[in-house]
């Protein structure tokens, strides 16, 4: 008897019993998140990929190396990459995740050494053992990679979010607009910064841009440097930036570093620097003469 | 050879840039322009880059090249419309071009030469007085 059909015929003759021996197993390990676990959804799952790895075990040519990359290996791969999916969803760890592999191994284990028992070549049954052990292990890796990567993707995704939600450019008047930055400036988000910033001057025909500062953290010489490309590339344009929003701790960076922000109009806070383009607009905002008659 | 055209409006240059703008065209504007400005007397120059595309360090240090030698002619040089990318690329390239005034669009372009020249054009004047000069003149 082949072994890849012994392992086979064990899967096959363990039918629902062993599924829900499984599946006992899987939801007693699962700790914390037990309830977040749909257990029609989680029993189809399970009943899938045993029918994958009935497919993997009487399909390989190689019963040493039992392979699940191929095109054999397409089901199994299928049900682990949803598990996974969803798993890393959920918020479930890495290990509740490779868990829905690893306890399949001694329900499945101990029917094959029921099975055997009527053989008794130890060899062979060994053999099975490693070569099942074997398939396992690297199905268990499938998943954790998995999960690793939509977790990454997770990441990746806030992180482009997070860089279209953080340059709002505001129209605070007339030809006077308003970058409020917040976080964090690195290269990559200033250039988005800069980007749109002059794309709003373009479409609004804006003269004066108002960049304030007052949400950023740190003021090194690089963010420093960055300011100044962009208020430079803002006056070959036509319009002029001022920089709002410095505090005192921003302020005394910004001298210690011997940045030379000189040419650079700043006021303390956007209020004063609102102040200051609407008198370049020619307008004022102040407090209303007293009214003659109560409204 | 294609050439640019400049228009005189006034006591104004009018120069407005194509798309691709060949080195050999950069420089014989260049050449022309300076001739035109000796010929009409003109006081100011305004050179309209917003259909232009694309800009190297060439075209860069060109318009610095062009606005400093009108201004030893007696006019100002103002460049207007510079798209965002351009604006972004010759800051990269190390270009700010400090010596140019620039304006948002022609219209206003024309407004900072007249009221500039009106005035007079102190040395160490901010972008903002340049705004204000075009904003009373309007």
């Amino acid at each position: 008897m082949r072994t890849e059909s012994r392992l086979s015929t064990v899967l096959a003759q363990g039918g629902d019993p062993l599924l829900e021996e499984w599946l006992r197993l899987l939801i007693a390990g699962t700790g914390a998140r037990k309830a977040l676990i749909v257990e029609s959804k989680l029993r189809e799952q399970c009943r899938e990929f045993l029918a994958a790895l009935t497919a993997i075990f009487s399909n390989s040519e190689n019963a040493a190396h039992l392979e699940f990359r191929g095109a054999i290996g397409e089901r199994a791969r299928d049900v682990l990459t949803q598990v996974s999916r969803e798993r890393g969803a959920l918020g479930f760890t890495p290990s509740e995740t490779a868990l829905f592999v690893f306890s399949l191994k001694s329900p499945v284990l101990a029917r094959l050494r029921a099975h055997s028992e009527k053989a008794v070549d130890s060899q062979v049954l060994f053999d099975d053992i490693v070569a099942f052990n074997d398939l396992l292990d690297r199905l268990g890796l499938f998943t954790t990679e998995i999960f690793q990567r939509s977790r990454e993707e997770v990441i990746l995704r806030q992180q482009q979010e997070m860089l279209e939600l953080s340059t709002p450019v505001v129209k605070l008047w007339d030809g006077i607009l308003a970058l409020p930055l917040i976080g964090t400036l690195d290269s990559a988000r200033t250039q988005v910064v800069m980007e749109s910033l002059l794309q709003e001057i373009v479409a609004t025909g804006s003269d004066i841009a108002i960049l304030d500062i007052t949400g950023v953290q740190t003021v090194d010489t690089l963010v420093a440097q960055h300011l100044m490309k962009t208020v430079q590339a803002a006056r070959l344009m036509g319009a002029e930036c001022i920089v709002s929003g410095i505090r005192p701790q921003i302020a005394q960076t910004i001298v210690h570093l011997g940045v030379d922000l000189g040419t650079i109009t700043t006021k303390a806070t956007l209020a004063d620097a609102f102040r200051l383009a609407l008198r370049h607009r020619g307008c004022a905002i102040g407090a209303l003469p007293a009214l003659a008659t109560p409204v | 050879m294609e050439r640019i055209p400049v228009l005189l409006i006034g006591k104004t240059l009018l120069v407005t840039m194509q798309s691709d703008l060949h080195d050999k065209v950069a420089l014989a504007l260049q050449e022309e322009l300076a001739e035109r400005i000796i010929k009409t007397e003109a006081k100011g120059v305004v050179i309209d880059i917003s259909a232009l595309e694309i800009v190297d360090s060439f075209i860069g240090r060109l318009l610095a090249n062009t606005a400093e030698i009108s201004s030893l002619l007696g006019a100002r040089t103002v460049v207007v419309g510079m798209q965002p990318a351009i604006a972004i690329t010759l800051v990269e390239l190390g270009l700010g071009l400090q010596g140019i005034q620039t304006a948002l669009d022609v219209d206003r372009g024309i407004a900072l030469l007249a009221k500039g020249n009106e005035q007079g054009w102190g040395h160490g004047r901010s972008k903002l007085d340049d705004l204000d000069a075009i904003r009373r003149f309007k």
